[in-house]
This record gives structure tokens, C-alpha cells and sequence, in this order.
């Protein structure tokens, strides 16, 4: 085929023109290219070399050593151990069946730990360790690390972990760790980044939750390389942490393992306090848990036998439980029936077995009455009569503004968890609580620490450590921090005359070294280290008229939830006081009979600095005291628990 | 123009030709290909057996193709574009029955020793097929619309079955390319205006029909849409590729972070670094400087192609040279553009960088024929 020239040249110029136009089309977009090439480069580089980096580079917290709790003397309460561990990566092991097959000969590894790995392994990158089993003894660790050619991708790995050697002699005071749950989160305001690692583990109650602060210490961290799944190129950054600073507590670890092993397994408190500082020196809950349990993540059937025991093992009976103090609050009264020139030394009451108040009869404990009795013999035989009438002169305020004063119904400052205020009951208390106006018969009950008077043996303690050295001794638990001693003031003088303090002293005195005294069996048969304390049995339950016609039931003919709770204050030596001790024996019966002499034994103890000598007890107790003292499961001096002894 | 003009006028034969070569063109694609190998060299960490070897290989097989078609006249190409359209034609259909799925799409034939991507092959076989014709359409019926008929159905049918591979990057890239041959040709503008209202409407379309029975696109690429609207909207999800491609290109600055220590790709932040993504390498590791020179280069090759065109009498030559101008522009404003974020991603190659032999061969392939026509050109 032919065509015109001319055709040919039209064409040929309508081609040019066109490619010209998407020549100018194509150079547009390309202009629009290149200004994108400088926005993303240029314009917005510093932006996007930022967004580089934080995709290059993660920071990793490395996790601090907690700080150890140490008891007075330095002996470890609560440490961190060794956890052996076995991690295992996919790309390390190549074929995961066989090597965890391998595994199970040398570990015991359940069915269910090899679902679990294999599930986590198939959930994560090839790179990332998988745990396959923690808390392996030093033997299974080292069979594995011996075995290390045949398992290919198998690493043994280190970590540290909470560990209280002295398992269930500080689990009240000192509590526990756990891995740090949602519900912790929400209650602070800017967590420390550490809480979000993955089980790290932070105080959950007690000493572990209260010095938490101080405790943890201050995360370190290192920043890697990163690439786009997480695997660790490199480390480009290395900056330590702070461990947690070492706490010192006022505790004496032997001591409470005495107080422990002494309390058995009778639902109880006991509390030794230095009454020169305040310094706690034992506080024992009894029963008692292992918070070992506690730190590996208790299981549901050791949960719930902790649970479901009436004893309440879990409970710190020391501050948390409070008890009608009975007999023991008398103190309170007489103080401040002194205090107020409503009686003095000399002043005496009858005691016909009984006041009669309105037509209702309060009832003393003894049935036939004591007769005439002054202060002294009133707090030695526990007259109630006494104190029935003294405390209406006195009026319930006033009683309750001495028993602040002596610590009472007010929450102390203590490291610990679930701390009771008690109940120290007043009628602007009453109209309160109850809306309900206060009667005299109120204040009669309250005399003699019944009614709705509540106290925990910390109050009591202190209660006790305040009468014996006439000032305003304040508890304290932690000693020193890091090896630096805390310092204490020295305690403000109540402000009472010496008299005063030492006629109800006096009383206390004569309560264990009377011949008359409730407490005459508990006492200590050693001039140097006579004990003066005040026994209290308080009622749990309402004792009928009729009843009281019949004979009032004796407490071992009561179930055990109905028995009275057993109470003892004390403060030795008598006329130069060191240390005070308070026993609640909850269900115990009679304050005398259960708890002094578990008080006996306690000061005893504090004050010798040893085993209880026989020969410190009175003569006809020795050998019974003897068989009883060799009989106690004590720890060895390294902290171990000797064997059971068979029977 | 028939055979016998060439025996009037003057075109070069026997090892003249070698002189008539525009070698300055093939000296750009050098250019372009070492970029390419240096940038494959450092994706691998340094390792030349894994990409960047092999591509070596592939260039050094299709030059010597192109090379091979180049010194071939014009004329045998032109007698020849018919039985390429159908043969790339049937191959496309092959594929559409039997042909390999990857990533999604049916694209391969696989042979063993290579795999051919027939909708690749198409691209130049389509411009060939237009380019002819055209030259054979007398001037005036050009803007007939019977004539226009024609040559759109030779668009729309393969692309319709490379769309249902599905393969939209490579759909597109055929009606543009087409489209620009047939604009070249002097198809009247109203034509055009014509299907830009309708492409207006149909995009129209595409948003409002969107979640009901009827919608028009996969799901997967609506959510290509999305993403590029608003890659930020899912960063570790669909906008990842984006915004990490972002990332690598913002953060190389004026000059970028030396040879081999780009982060972004070192780390493996960068998704398809070897293959449609490897400008975001180049832009980490040469920044700003690197990226204006490899535009630069392709604004050199586009030059010389109109260029060629333009001075080409031959309106089969004049057209082939528009076409390849045009596909070799789109494969690289396509890249560019769905790499910096400007469109969606649609898996188009840049051009002699990207590894991958099918787009490769075919661009050295069209390569070739740009260079018979240049060759060949009568004087």
C-alpha cells in the first residue's frame, strides 16, 4: 500500500505534537515525584529518622536484685535464690519432640508442661526461649547442662526468685511476693516501667508490701538492636540498676521461732516488744503458712485448706485480730480513775460478788465476792467489783482518753498489713455507731474490757510497754535500712506521777508474785527476773441468769468457738522492765491458765537470750517445764528444721 | 510505508548498524542495572550469590536478546507483532486455566527452568500490535469509531484476562499504555475525554457499591485502598508496608546512611526490599542524592526514547518508540509512587532494579526493538 507524501508528514507532525504533550505529562510527574523524594527526605527526615531508630532500637529494663530482710542480728528472713531454669528454642532444637523426649528423661516433665511448650513454641518466633521447666534442683540442672550436646537448643538459665528460709516463722510480719497482678496496677498512679515485666514479682503483703519502695530498688536498663520480629542483633547500650536495699528488722529470728514452735497449733498471738526503744522483738501469729507457697503461686488445694481452716492461719492475729481485752484493761481503768483523783492507793471497795446497778446485777468472776479490797488487790485478784465502781466515777470518757494514752484504739504505724484500730468506745462513739445513748451499764462492761472495747496484742503491748516505763513507747519493726541504723527519739513521759504508775505496778506485780495474785502459777521464781502482768479472760459469748443459778458451764464443756479468748499482758523484770509481752490465745479459757504462761516462757526467753532455764520456774513446775521446753521443735542454729521426733 | 521505501531512502545494514545503535541508551540501562545489582548486593547483607548474582545473569541474557533484536530490521518486528499479540495472547489464557498461583494471583506459567508471566510479555506485544496498527490505518479513519473499535477491544481483552488473575498493577499499565499509543496516533481527544468521564463514574462506582453483593474490586484491594488513604490507620496491619517504606526513605536524609547500613533493611523492617521495594533501600542507604540521580537517569532513558520517536518518519517505529516510552515510564511512576506513599500498592517492579527476571527480559526485550527502530530509521 501506498499513500501521499504528504499524508505521511501530516502524520509524522501530529506524532510529534502528541508525543510532545506526553512528554510534557511524563516531566510533570516526574517533577511530582521528585518533590516527593524532598518532602520524605528532606522536609520530613527528622521525623522519620526518629520513627528508624525506634524501630532499630528497643530498651530493655533489666530487672533489680530485691533487697534481703534481715532479722536484729542478721540472720536472712527473706532472700533471693537461685532458680534453675530450662529454656529451649525452636530454631536452636530443629526437631522439638525428640529433644523434649530427650528432656523427660532427665526432668520430670509432664504430659501437659509438653502441650504447653509446644503450643508456646508454636505460637512464637523460631528465636524466642521458651521456659520449659523452672525450680529444678542442682542435680537436674546439672544432669542437663552434662547432657547439653545431645539437646540441642536446650539452655539452662538462671534467674533469681524470692525465698524465705524461715518458712512459717514470718509470714505474718514479713508476708510475701507474687507476680504483680491488674488489680496492683490500678492502685498506683505511675507505675515504675518494672512492673510491667512479665512476673516480676513486688511485695503483696506485710513487710515485703509496706518497704516495697525501698525493697525493689531501681531498674537498669540496656538498649538493643532490634529487627523487624524482636530477635536481639545487638547490644549497643548497658546502664546497671540499683538493687534494693537490705532491710533490718527489730525482730529476732530465734525468738520468733520460740514465740512459733511455742504457740503450736493453737489459734493465737503473741508479742514481745523492748520496752527501752519500742523495737519489736517477736510477733507471731499461730497457725501459721509457708509464704513459699505464696511465691511460686499457691495451688487451689493448699489455697483452700488455708481457707477453710477455722484457726485462720492467714489472719496476723498480732495486729489484725482484736479481742474484748477483759481483766487486761483494768490497767486502763485504774490509770485513769488515778489520773483523775477518783480513787488513790488507799482507796477500797466492797466486793459482795456482784453490783447491783439499776436492778440489773453485774456479776464479779468470783461467785462469793471479795470483800473490802483496795487497787492493789483488785488488779492481783481481778476484782471486777472495784472496777465497776470506779469506772462510773471516772465516767467512760475519760477512760477512754487514758486508753489512748496508752495506746489503744488507734492504728500503729507499723510496715505490716491489715492493721486494726480496735475500738475504744466513747458516747459521742456510741450515739454514732449505734445511734444510740450511752448507759451507765455500758461503761461498767467497758471497766473491765468487755462491752465493746476491742483491742489487738499489739495495743496491748504497747498498752503494757507504756505502764512499765511511764512513757510514750512507740512500736517499731525496721531497725535499720541498708546497714544504717534508723534512729529513735527517745519516749515523750506521759505525764503521769510515779506514784500513780507505781501502784498499779505494784498491782501488776502482785498479780503472778501474790500468793493471791490470778497469776501465782505463771510466775517467775528469780528475784532478778520477776515478772508483773495482768491476766484477762474475756467472754464471747452471754452468760444467763440462769446459767449463772446452775453453775456457769466450764469452758473445756463448751465447743472450742464458744470458749473464752485466754489474755495475758506482761513487763519483766518486775522492778527494772525490759521487755513487755502480750498472748492472745484465742478460745483459750482462762487468761492465767493459757496465756501467762506462754508470756512466762516468752520473757524468759528475750531476757536470757536463751532456752528457758527449768530452774527460773517455780519448783514444783521444773520438770514438767523441762520436758515441756525439750519437747519444742526448735530450729538449728542455721535455720534448719530438725527432724520430727517420733513418738 | 512499504518495503520497497526502504530500498529509496538510506538505512543502515550489515555491521554499519553497530554505529547506529544508541548506545548512550544502553549505557543508561547499565547505569540503572549496577544501581540495581549494588543495591541487591547490600539488601543480602553483603552476599552476592543470593540476588544479586542471579540478576546479573538475567541482565546478561537479555542484553544479548536485545542486542539480538536490535540489529534485526524493524520491518521483520512489524511483520511480526500480530503473531506475538497471539501468541501472548493465547499464553494469557493458559494462565488463566492452568497457570501457577502466587501470592494470591494466578501469574506464572511455570516451564521449569524459567517462569514465564505472560501479562509481562503482553505489555510490549500489545504496543507492538497497536504500533502496527496504526500504520496500517489510513490517517483519516483514525478517529472513526468503528476504527477506534478495534484497538480498544485489543486492549480490553487481555486486560480484562490479566485483571482476573487478578493483577491490577499490570491491567492498568496495558490500558495506559495502549491509551497512550492510541492518543500518539491521533485518536481524537473527545475519545479520551470521553473514557476519563466514564473511568470518573466507574471509580465512582467502585466506593459506592462497596459491601454490597455487587462491589466491583477484592476485598484485598479495597483494603489497599484504605491503606493507602490512610496507612497510619493500621500500622502493624495493612499500612505496614507503607509506613515502614516511609520510614526507610524519610530517614535517609540528603545523603542517606552509607552503602550497607541502612537499618531499615538490614533489620528486615522492610517488606519486598529485594523486589518492588527496593527504591525504599536506596533512598535509606543514598538518600535524597541517590534517589534524584536514579530519576534522573530514567528522565535520560525517556529522552531518548521520545526523542527517538519524534525524529522517526516511520509511524510504526514513531508508535513502537511511544509505547515503550510509555510502559517504561508507567513501570516506574507506578513503583515510585506506591513506594513513597502517593499510590496504592500494586505490585509493579522498578525498572532493571528490582529482582525478578520476567519484567526484566521484557523491558530489555522492548528495549531491543526501541533500538532496531532507532537502528532502522530511515534517513
Amino acid at each position: 500500500m501506498r499513500r501521499p507524501v504528504r499524508d505521511l508528514e501530516d502524520s509524522a507532525r501530529r506524532i510529534n505534537r502528541r508525543a510532545l504533550f506526553m512528554g510534557g505529562c511524563i516531566a510533570a510527574t516526574m517533577a511530582v515525584l521528585a518533590g516527593r523524594m524532598r518532602y520524605l527526605g528532606i522536609d520530613q527526615t527528622d521525623a522519620f529518622s526518629l520513627l528508624a531508630e525506634q524501630n532499630r532500637v528497643n530498651i530493655q529494663l533489666l530487672p533489680p536484685a530485691r533487697g534481703l530482710i534481715l532479722d536484729r542480728n542478721g540472720k536472712l528472713i527473706a532472700g533471693s535464690e537461685q532458680n534453675y531454669r530450662v529454656v529451649i528454642t525452636r530454631e536452636g532444637a530443629g526437631d522439638v519432640d525428640m529433644v523434649l523426649n530427650r528432656l523427660s528423661h532427665l526432668i520430670p516433665l509432664t504430659e501437659s508442661d509438653m502441650a504447653r511448650v509446644l503450643k508456646d513454641i508454636a505460637r512464637n518466633a523460631a528465636f524466642v526461649p521458651i521456659p520449659v521447666a523452672d525450680r529444678l534442683t542442682w542435680q537436674e540442672f546439672s544432669s542437663i547442662s552434662l547432657n547439653a550436646p545431645a539437646l540441642p537448643g536446650v539452655t539452662p538459665d538462671v534467674g533469681l526468685s524470692r525465698r524465705y528460709p524461715r518458712d512459717i516463722d514470718f509470714a505474718h510480719v514479713v508476708g510475701y511476693v507474687g507476680p504483680v497482678s491488674e488489680k496492683d496496677l490500678e492502685g498506683i498512679e505511675n507505675p515504675d516501667p518494672l512492673l510491667h515485666i512479665p512476673k516480676f514479682q513486688i511485695g503483696k503483703i506485710g513487710v515485703e508490701k509496706w518497704k516495697e519502695d525501698i525493697l525493689r530498688g531501681s531498674a537498669g536498663n540496656r538498649k538493643i538492636e532490634v529487627n523487624h520480629v524482636g530477635r536481639v542483633m545487638r547490644e549497643l547500650e548497658r546502664t546497671e540498676g540499683k538493687s534494693g536495699a537490705d532491710l533490718t528488722l527489730t525482730l529476732d529470728a530465734d525468738v520468733q521461732n520460740f514465740l512459733q514452735v511455742r504457740l503450736g497449733d493453737q489459734s493465737a498471738a503473741c508479742i514481745v516488744m523492748d520496752v527501752q526503744n519500742g523495737d519489736i522483738i517477736g510477733a507471731v501469729s499461730a497457725p501459721s503458712f509457708d509464704p513459699n507457697l505464696f511465691v511460686r503461686g499457691i495451688s487451689n488445694d493448699n489455697y483452700s485448706t488455708l481457707m477453710e481452716n477455722d484457726h485462720r492461719p492467714l489472719a496476723n492475729k498480732v495486729v489484725q485480730g482484736v479481742y474484748p481485752p477483759g481483766s487486761t484493761f483494768k490497767i486502763v481503768t485504774a490509770l485513769s480513775a488515778l489520773a483523775n483523783g477518783q480513787i488513790d492507793v488507799d482507796t477500797t471497795v466492797f466486793c459482795p460478788g456482784y453490783l447491783d446497778f439499776g436492778g440489773r446485777k453485774f456479776h464479779c468472776w468470783k461467785t462469793g465476792g471479795h470483800g473490802k479490797v483496795d487497787l492493789a488487790r483488785a488488779l492481783a485478784e481481778s476484782c471486777d467489783v472495784f472496777f465497776y465502781d470506779v469506772a462510773q466515777r471516772v465516767g467512760i470518757d475519760k477512760i477512754a482518753e487514758m486508753g489512748k494514752t496508752m495506746g489503744l484504739g488507734q492504728r500503729h504505724d507499723l510496715p505490716m498489713s491489715a492493721i486494726s484500730e480496735g475500738i475504744l468506745p466513747t458516747k459521742e462513739w456510741k450515739q454514732e455507731r449505734f445511734k444510740q445513748d450511752w448507759r451507765i451499764g455500758d461503761t461498767i462492761n467497758a471497766s473491765i474490757g468487755q462491752g465493746y472495747v476491742l483491742a489487738s496484742p499489739l495495743q496491748l503491748a504497747v498498752m503494757t510497754a507504756r505502764v512499765a516505763t511511764g512513757r510514750l513507747v512507740v512500736p517499731r519493726l525496721v531497725k535499720a535500712v541498708d546497714g544504717v541504723e534508723v534512729p529513735v527519739d527517745e519516749a515523750l513521759p506521759l505525764g503521769m506521777p510515779t506514784s500513780q504508775l507505781d501502784s498499779v505496778r505494784s498491782g501488776m506485780t502482785q498479780v503472778v508474785n501474790g500468793q493471791h495474785g490470778t497469776s501465782y502459777a505463771a510466775r517467775i521464781d528469780n528475784d532478778a527476773l520477776r515478772m508483773a502482768g495482768k491476766s484477762g479472760t474475756s467472754q464471747v459469748r452471754n452468760i444467763s441468769a440462769a446459767e449463772r443459778e446452775t453453775g456457769v458451764v466450764t469452758n473445756t464443756d463448751l465447743p472450742w468457738k464458744a470458749r473464752d479468748h485466754a489474755l495475758f499482758v506482761a513487763f519483766a523484770p518486775a522492778d527494772a522492765p525490759r521487755y513487755a509481752v502480750a498472748v492472745v490465745v484465742e478460745h483459750g479459757g482462762g487468761g492465767s491458765s493459757a496465756a501467762a504462761p506462754i508470756a512466762r516462757d516468752a520473757l524468759l526467753r528475750v531476757m536470757t537470750g536463751a532456752l528457758p532455764d527449768p530452774m527460773d520456774y517455780p519448783e514444783n513446775q521444773r520438770a514438767r517445764i523441762e520436758t515441756m521446753l525439750k519437747e519444742l521443735r526448735l530450729r538449728r542454729a542455721d535455720g534448719s528444721q530438725p527432724p520430727e521426733i517420733k513418738a | 510505508m512499504s518495503f520497497l521505501e526502504y530500498r529509496v531512502k538510506f538505512a543502515p545494514t550489515g555491521f554499519a548498524k553497530v554505529l547506529y545503535v544508541n548506545w548512550s541508551l544502553y549505557l543508561l540501562v547499565c547505569a540503572c542495572a549496577t544501581i540495581g545489582w549494588l543495591m541487591l548486593y547490600s539488601i543480602s547483607g553483603g552476599d552476592m550469590q543470593q540476588w544479586a548474582e542471579p540478576q546479573m545473569k538475567r541482565l546478561g541474557v537479555g542484553m544479548v536478546l536485545s542486542l539480538a533484536i536490535c540489529f534485526t530490521p524493524i520491518w521483520f518486528w512489524r511483520s511480526m507483532s500480530a503473531a506475538a499479540y497471539i501468541v501472548t495472547f493465547a499464553l494469557l489464557v493458559v494462565v488463566h486455566f492452568f497457570g501457577a498461583v502466587g501470592m494470591g494471583a494466578q501469574r506464572w506459567i511455570d516451564l521449569g527452568f524459567i517462569r514465564i508471566q505472560p501479562s509481562e510479555f503482553m505489555k510490549v506485544s500489545l504496543v507492538m500490535m497497536l504500533a502496527t496498527y496504526y500504520d496500517w490505518l489510513e490517517d483519516r479513519k483514525v478517529s472513526r469509531l468503528i476504527w477506534v473499535i478495534f484497538p480498544v477491544m485489543m486492549i480490553l481483552v487481555p486486560a480484562v484476562l490479566v485483571l482476573m488473575e487478578p493483577n491490577l498493577g499490570t491491567t492498568l499499565m496495558l490500558v495506559v499504555a495502549g491509551a497512550s499509543v492510541m492518543f500518539a496516533a491521533g485518536v481524537s481527544l473527545w475519545y479520551f475525554l470521553a473514557v476519563m468521564g466514564l473511568i470518573g463514574a466507574g471509580i465512582a462506582g467502585i466506593f459506592l457499591l462497596r459491601g454490597t453483593p455487587w462491589q466491583l474490586i477484592h476485598d484485598y484491594q479495597y483494603k489497599r485502598i484504605d491503606t493507602f488513604l490512610d496507612p497510619s490507620a493500621d500500622p502493624l496491619g495493612a499500612g505496614y508496608n507503607i509506613l515502614q517504606a516511609k520510614i526507610a526513605l524519610g530517614s535517609g536524609g540528603m545523603s542517606g546512611k552509607g552503602f550497607m547500613q541502612g537499618t531499615q533493611s538490614r533489620l528486615n523492617f522492610l517488606p519486598e526490599k529485594h523486589t518492588d521495594f527496593i527504591f525504599t533501600t536506596l533512598g535509606e542507604e543514598f538518600g535524597f542524592v541517590g534517589e534524584i540521580s536514579l530519576l534522573s537517569l530514567y528522565a535520560a532513558i525517556l529522552v531518548f526514547l521520545f526523542w527517538a520517536a519524534m525524529q522517526n518518519k516511520d509511524r510504526f517505529s514513531a508508535l513502537l518508540l511511544i509505547g515503550i516510552g510509555a510502559n517504561f515510564f508507567l513501570y516506574l511512576a507506578v513503583n515510585l509512587a506506591m513506594v513513597m506513599g502517593m499510590a496504592p500498592v500494586v505490585g509493579v517492579p522498578l525498572p532493571f532494579l528490582s529482582y525478578g527476571g520476567s519484567a526484566t527480559l521484557v523491558l530489555l526485550l522492548a528495549f531491543g526493538l526501541a533500538q532496531s527502530a532507532i537502528v532502522h530509521r530511515l534517513r
